[in-house]
C-alpha cells in the first residue's frame, strides 16, 4: 500500500468548493437570489412538465408542483449543464466508456442489462422519494448544507451514508459478491 | 444574465468537475458505501471544507445571506434512511446520475427514470404528508454553530481539523 497519493478527488472536490462559494456570491450580485447548489428539486419539475403534457389540469392542482413551481429554472439548468460539463470533460481526456452494467454489479448479479435497469429504476424511485421527503440530496443537503453548517444537512448525510453502508453490505456483499 | 445562463454556465464547470473527480461512477459510490473506496468522500469533504470556508467569510462580510434548509427531523431523518437505501441500489444520486449518462454509463438513464417517478409520487403523497409528517420535529433553519451557541469559526475549525484526520486515515489505509 505504497502507492502515491491520487490528488485527483481532493483537488477537483476543492474546486467545487470554489465553484460553490464563487456560485454564491455571483447569483447574489447578478441575480438578485442566493444559489446554493443542489439537484433533486429538477426532478420534481422535470417530471411536473412530462405530467403537464398528459393531464396540465392535475399538475395545475397539485399543492407540491404549485409549491416547487414547474418551470426551467437556475437549477433545472445547472443539471443540464452537469451533463454538458461531464461529457465535454470524459471526451476531452478520453474517459469516456460505454457501459451498460458496472463492474461490481456483474460481479454479484451477472452481467444481464434487464436486471441492472430494474435495480436503477427502483433505486432510484426509494432514493428520489426518500430525498423530496428529507427536502434534500447530496448536493443540497451534504454540500450546500454542511456548507452553511446546517443542522438538517448533518443529519441528512448522516442518514443517506448510514442507510447506504448497510444496504450495500446487504446487498454487494452476501455470497462472495464482492472479494 | 438570466438565471438559465448562470445556471448552465455553473453546472457545465460542476459536471466537469465531478467528472475529472470521478465521483460518476457506479464502483466509487458503492465503493464508498462498501467502505472499500473513499474517493467520493474525499471529494465531498474537500469540496465541503473550502466552501464552508468561503461562503462564510462571504456572510461575515456581509456580502451574501445563508439559506439553509429548515431541520425537520422527521422527515430528514425518514427521507434520509430511504435515500441511502435506494442509492446503494441505483449506484448514483440525482446530480451524478445525469454526469454518468454523460461519460457514458447508460444504465444510469434507469436511474433518471427510476427518480422521475419517485419524484411524481412523492408529488402524489405531498397533500397527506403536509400537514402531519412533514411537520415532525420541525426545528426551524437551525445551524450547528446557533445550537452551540458559538460563531461559525470555530466549528469550521473543528470540522476541519476532524476531516484532515480522514483524510490521513483513508490515505494511510489505502482507501
Amino acid at each position: 500500500m505504497e502507492n502515491a497519493v491520487n490528488w485527483r478527488p481532493y483537488v477537483a472536490g476543492a474546486l467545487v468548493g470554489v465553484l460553490a462559494t464563487l456560485s454564491v456570491i455571483v447569483s447574489t450580485k447578478v441575480l438578485g437570489k442566493t444559489q446554493y447548489l443542489g439537484a433533486s428539486t429538477t426532478f420534481v419539475r422535470a417530471v411536473g412538465f412530462v405530467e403537464q403534457a398528459v393531464d396540465a389540469e392535475h399538475v395545475k392542482k397539485n399543492p407540491y408542483f404549485l409549491k416547487e413551481k414547474v418551470k426551467v429554472d437556475w437549477q433545472f439548468m445547472l443539471i443540464v449543464g452537469i451533463f454538458v460539463g461531464a461529457l465535454s470533460a470524459s471526451v476531452i481526456d478520453g474517459s469516456f466508456k460505454l457501459e451498460a452494467v458496472p463492474p461490481v454489479w456483474r460481479e454479484r448479479f451477472g452481467g444481464g442489462v434487464g436486471l441492472r435497469a430494474v435495480g436503477a429504476f427502483l433505486g432510484g424511485i426509494v432514493a428520489m422519494f426518500g430525498a423530496r421527503l428529507a427536502d434534500g440530496c447530496p448536493s443540497g443537503h451534504g454540500l450546500s448544507g454542511l456548507m452553511q453548517l446546517s443542522v438538517s444537512g448533518f443529519i441528512a448525510l448522516a442518514c443517506f451514508f448510514g442507510a447506504g453502508v448497510l444496504m450495500a453490505a446487504l446487498v454487494y456483499r452476501r455470497r462472495g459478491g464482492v472479494q | 444574465m438570466s438565471d438559465q445562463w448562470l445556471g448552465l454556465i455553473t453546472g457545465i464547470c460542476f459536471g466537469a468537475l465531478l467528472q475529472q473527480g470521478r465521483v460518476l461512477r457506479f464502483e466509487k459510490q458503492v465503493g464508498a458505501m462498501l467502505l472499500k473506496d473513499m474517493t467520493i468522500m474525499k471529494f465531498m469533504m474537500s469540496a465541503i471544507l473550502v466552501g464552508m470556508v468561503g461562503i462564510n467569510l462571504l456572510a461575515g462580510f456581509g456580502l451574501v445571506k445563508l439559506n439553509p434548509k429548515a431541520t425537520v427531523l422527521g422527515a430528514n431523518i425518514v427521507g434520509g434512511l430511504l435515500f441511502g437505501g435506494g442509492w446503494a441500489i441505483m449506484g448514483f444520486c440525482p446530480g451524478t446520475s445525469v454526469g454518468a449518462v454523460a461519460e457514458g454509463r447508460v444504465h444510469a438513464v434507469f436511474a433518471i427514470l427510476g427518480m422521475l417517478a419517485g419524484a411524481a409520487l412523492f408529488a402524489e403523497a405531498y397533500p397527506y404528508l403536509e400537514k402531519g409528517f412533514l411537520k415532525m420535529g420541525s426545528l426551524g433553519p437551525i445551524t450547528l454553530p446557533g445550537v452551540l451557541g458559538v460563531g461559525p469559526w470555530p466549528v469550521i475549525a473543528a470540522l476541519a481539523v476532524i476531516y484532515i484526520l480522514a483524510f490521513v486515515f483513508f490515505e494511510k489505509k489505502g482507501l
